[in-house]
């Protein structure tokens, strides 16, 4: 019986194990999309009322987060991205997030809570549209140091496969 | 013979197995929990509105404004995310004087439904008012994916 208990057992936690791998697994292959266009810049406002531009970035591999503070899988990714962002900042890495929250204020305390060190704008329709739609969220793009966007990731995406994509982008310079 | 330490091996075992179904369980999130009947398919609504015959359902959009203005179903009124009080209250207000048997259609679209945080308390919150024609609108992926790239019906901005 104690046998039987204890086999039952780790046959459950195999099983979990293989369904989480095999969804993250899934949801990587599903959200990436190889792209090659010109990221196309814009003007937005910081948390500190300053505007940033991407173009100032150029020269940079830019990770560009689409995300809002009530979306969980977005929550979820962000201490990922402050461990790349610190990780990979003298090799040129620059995370920009995007917010989608309606207002700046919970943006704000987020950014406080998380200790996110890079640039956080609030985002507007017109910037998702000039990306192609930011009609789910998260939506990560990855650009090169040419300023063109490399790969785009709809949905949560594991920290892995970012980091696999900025570590190819950052090793040409 | 199983010793001593076998057994606890396998109750700490049992144990992280109960742990992660509990944290799967969470995971997949409140919109999971909504029953079938609770809701409708995109190609179902699609139907109702090209009906000519028959209740066009009043239809709220409970993600935020920034999906919104950029696409959504066209009669559909911004509501915003009701994860916040604020948006709670203004759903209700938004509500509070139709009949209960209004027919209702809450969508999101914002993240995966398993990780949508918006559908359920508003669902929630339209049941407790009384309101018992209410559906969600089933978006397995975001609005895009499952509503916009079908080709169904958009609008943009206001």
């Amino acid at each position: 019986m104690r046998r039987r208990i204890l086999i039952g057992a780790v046959l459950i936690l195999v099983a979990a194990g293989f369904y989480l791998k095999a969804r993250h697994s899934f949801r990587a292959r599903q959200g990436a999309a190889r792209q090659h266009f010109a990221a196309p810049n814009f003007s937005l406002p910081e948390l500190n009322g300053q505007s940033l531009q991407l173009s100032d970035y150029r020269g940079k591999v830019v990770l560009l987060d689409f995300w809002a503070t009530w979306c969980t899988p977005c929550r979820e990714e962000i201490p990922h991205l402050v461990e790349l962002q610190n990780k990979y900042r003298d090799q040129g890495l620059q995370i920009i997030g995007i917010s989608m929250d309606d207002s700046p204020e919970p943006v704000r305390e987020f950014y406080k809570r998380f200790q996110m060190d890079y640039p956080v704008v609030i985002g507007n329709a017109e910037t998702g549209e000039l990306y192609g739609g930011v009609l789910g969220l998260p939506i990560a793009f990855v650009i090169g140091r040419d300023g063109r966007i490399s790969a785009k990731h709809i949905g949560a995406t594991d920290a892995s496969v970012l980091e696999q994509d900025i570590r190819g982008l950052l090793s040409p310079q | 013979m199983i010793s001593k330490w076998t057994e606890k091996l396998a109750l700490a075992v049992l144990i992280s197995a109960l742990s992660t179904v509990i944290f799967l369980s969470r995971a997949l999130g409140q919109a999971t929990s909504l029953p079938a009947s609770h809701l409708i398919n995109p190609e179902e609504l699609v139907k109702v509105l090209q009906a000519t015959k028959g209740e066009r359902p009043l239809m709220f959009q409970v993600g935020s404004y920034v999906l919104y203005a950029q696409a959504h179903i066209p009669g559909s009124d911004y509501v915003g995310p009701v994860t916040s009080e604020l948006g709670l209250q203004q759903l209700r207000r938004r509500v509070e004087s139709l009949p209960r048997t209004k027919f209702i259609v809450l969508y999101c679209g914002c993240c995966p439904w398993s990780h949508c945080p918006n559908v359920k308390p508003a669902d929630d919150a339209l049941h407790a008012m009384g309101f018992t024609n209410v559906k969600v609108l089933y978006i397995a992926n975001n609005f895009g994916a499952d509503w916009v790239e079908k080709g169904y019906p958009v609008a943009k901005g206001q």
